[in-house]
């Protein structure tokens, strides 16, 4: 009996679902160590990307950055930075950056921290921090980052917020306002930055387990960092303005968003 | 580790299951500082939870699901270091496309390679290359008191052979270098033979010996003169137009099936359409993923057994004894009217010196059970079958294996426990299993 044998092999673009696709190359990571991103990161070296990532820990970045070259990346660079500090250090490592990459197809902010809630209510200066992290920092990186991707008139900002932006829980608020600030600031910018071809994705994750969620107890609501960052990375692909990831969410949020404010601060959510 | 949640936890055969707190140390520092910090106890590293009963199971378990980097890789010589919950689908992702792959691989790609050194697992190839830890260069294992220890065959050979094999028992692996082998593209060539019954089968995989890859198939619930025929899969590396590795698994079983599913009708209604159909195309030339991990394309395929689980029952039996010993097993099984979803027949090669380690030359025969409280009983007497004609079963697999017959099977297991408590594991690192087995 003859060997027959079917090829279909296509090492360029194998996922290529025939939409419109430009695969971003040069690709900047803030908060590389946060799961999702670091599940991203490794997605995006499989293909043969060239990275630059950021964060505060320089061993766990040295030893990423070579996880990521085995894995295929074509640069894996590491720059520090505490989102917190300066507009000089934030413009310097974004020029740092942009110098790396040659040019940003896509910037992907990833860093954040989950407050306790209970333990920093009403402590104004913990508020503040916490406030400063995960939301301020994002549009004062943003401020560095749009000059360059506009003088370079493509390129896509993807910036991970939260679902729990979506509705002020008695739970989370803390966080939830903060990742709200951005949420609205990046529905402007998005409007902005249109007319110039720039993409600006807004990333809803919903329950995702990673190491920052290691206390909650998990249930079928949770997701993990390689489905969320799968989609991150297909999101960006396919220019989506709003991902709820995984989709599901959306439905979930459009739901609770829709609860009557009477109703809802007494349901304990 | 003061708020950590206990969750239900399993093996992948779903029985035993234990309420357990879980930590996932994000890296090497968290570990050490975890381990510090816990008083001796019950403890056990957990990889993949790919072990079929109770090995990984402990009231507090350490996950090395973070513990995932790759750390280096020597094209020259062939030396890939890897963190200990690096699994081997993802090893192989990387390395297939540069021309090299694991020498040894088991019948998943879904472990963590210090769960694959931990149970020292075998392949399709073992009659010729031995034992995944064959391949191991070197390894380091974090102790109780989070200090690293480096060993290899040169160095602490005592502790590195206690470890390949140990279930866990001597410490936590935190990272591993693997000597690698050079392939000739991700293809295997896969000739299938057709044999009519057990004979036959133990001749074809013995005749075949010199074939790198092989594996049997049994129906095992053929009876009469058919009483264990069997597809005889032999394999081997071929240099041919790739295809396209099999993406993420299309099909999933999203929950636990009702336990009728699988009973003896449609059990034995699958094998015999199976033996007729799987058997039509003689040579086949396909992606090596597909050859070496078949049942890796079904995600979840454990619920298939429904909510109570399923034990797998993995045996080894000397040459000498082989025929007689598996007939008079397919035998009292059928007697017992339970079938074997799934059976797999193995030619196994010479045992390695470690301890703990599974395989010895001879066969092996894989059973998947669907639990029942009465099948424990006729695994006890399957065990004294087993024990009495020189063989062993694989811990791996292991969820029910008594103390005295794990002693019968396994000699060299007083040398384990020296190993183990000259290492001062016996105070930090017990698992279910080895409280059982009174490791």
């Amino acid at each position: 009996m003859p060997i027959t044998i079917s090829i279909h092999y296509n090492p360029v673009d194998s996922d290529c679902e025939g939409l419109i696709i430009a695969r971003p190359q040069n690709i900047l990571i803030i908060g590389a160590g946060s799961a999702i991103a670091r599940a991203l990161s490794r997605r995006y070296a499989g293909r043969g990307c060239r990275l630059v990532l950021t964060g505060r820990d320089p061993e766990a970045l040295q030893r990423q950055a070579r996880d990521l070259t085995l894995r295929g990346a074509a640069l894996a660079d590491t720059i520090l930075l505490d989102v917190n500090d300066s507009d000089q250090a934030l413009q310097a490592v974004i020029d740092d950056a942009r110098g790396r990459l040659g040019s940003i197809d896509a910037a992907v902010l990833c860093h954040g921290t989950l407050p306790d809630q209970t333990s920093i209510a009403h402590d104004p200066a913990r508020v503040q921090d916490a406030i400063a992290t995960n939301g301020l920092s994002t549009i004062r990186l943003l401020c560095h980052l749009v000059p360059v991707l506009r003088l370079q008139g493509n390129g896509t900002l993807a910036v991970i917020t939260s679902v729990a932006g979506d509705r002020g829980r008695g739970s989370n608020y803390i966080y939830g306002s903060a990742k709200a600030l951005v949420s609205t600031y990046l529905q402007g910018l998005r409007a902005e930055l249109h007319p110039d071809g720039i993409h600006v994705m807004d990333i809803r994750p919903g329950f995702v387990d990673t190491p920052m969620t290691s206390q909650f107890r998990k249930g079928p609501l949770w997701s993990t960092p390689d489905r969320v960052a799968r989609q991150i990375e297909q999101g960006i692909r396919r220019r989506r303005d709003i991902l709820y990831t995984p989709g599901f969410w959306r439905l979930i949020m459009w739901v609770i968003r829709l609860i009557p404010e009477p109703v809802f601060k007494r349901s304990g959510l | 580790m003061n708020h950590l949640i206990t969750q239900r936890c399993s093996g992948w055969g779903r029985y035993p299951g234990i309420d357990a707190a879980v930590s996932e140390p994000r890296d090497l520092q968290a570990l050490r500082d975890q381990l510090r910090a816990l008083s001796p106890g019950d403890r056990v590293p957990r990889g993949r939870g790919r072990s079929y009963g109770d090995a990984a199971l402990a009231p507090e378990i350490i996950s090395s699901r973070w513990l995932d980097e790759l750390i280096d890789l020597d094209e020259d010589a062939g030396i890939l270091r890897c963190g200990a919950g690096t699994t081997l689908a993802t090893l192989i992702e990387v390395l297939l496309p540069g021309g090299w792959m694991l020498p040894v691989v088991p019948g998943t790609a879904e472990v963590s390679v210090a769960g694959a050194v931990a149970a020292d697992v075998h392949g399709k190839n073992h009659h010729l290359d031995g034992c995944f830890s064959g391949y191991v260069d070197s390894l380091r294992l974090m102790n109780g008191e989070g200090e690293v220890i480096e060993c290899s065959a040169q160095q602490h050979p005592e502790v590195f052979r206690a470890t390949c094999g140990g279930m866990g028992l001597t410490g936590y692996i935190v990272d591993v270098s693997l000597r690698l082998t050079r392939v000739p593209g991700p293809m295997i060539r896969q000739r299938c033979l057709r044999t009519g019954n057990l004979q036959e089968t133990l001749v074809a995989l013995a005749e075949h010996n010199d074939s790198p890859y092989s594996v049997a198939w049994l129906d095992c619930m053929s009876r009469g003169h058919n009483a264990g025929r069997s597809l005889v899969f032999l394999g081997e590396h071929y240099r041919a137009p790739p295809v396209a590795a099999p993406g993420p698994a299309k099909l999933n079983i999203p929950f636990s099936t009702p336990g009728l599913l699988l009973n003896q009708y449609t059990i034995r209604g699958f094998n015999a359409l199976y033996y007729r159909i799987a058997g039509r195309a003689e040579h086949q030339i396909l992606h090596s993923h597909r050859y070496f991990f078949p049942l890796d394309g079904i995600r979840h395929w454990n619920r298939l057994y429904g909510r109570r689980g399923f034990l797998q029952y993995q045996f080894v039996v000397p040459d000498a004894s082989a025929a007689q010993t598996i007939r008079s097993v397919l035998a009292r099984t059928r007697k017992a009217g339970i079938g074997s979803f799934l059976s797999v027949l193995k030619r196994t090669g010479p045992a390695n010196r470690n301890p703990l380690s599974f395989p010895l030359s001879g066969y092996t025969l894989a059973l998947d059970f669907k639990y029942h409280p009465d099948l424990l009983p006729l695994l006890d007497m399957l065990d004294d079958v087993i024990a009495e004609a020189g063989g062993r079963v694989y811990l791996a697999k292991d969820a029910r294996l008594s103390q005295e017959r794990f002693q019968r099977m396994y000699p060299h297991w007083e040398a384990f426990v020296e190993t183990r408590r000259a290492l001062g594991a016996h105070h930090h690192f017990n698992s279910l299993q080895s409280r059982r087995l009174g490791l």
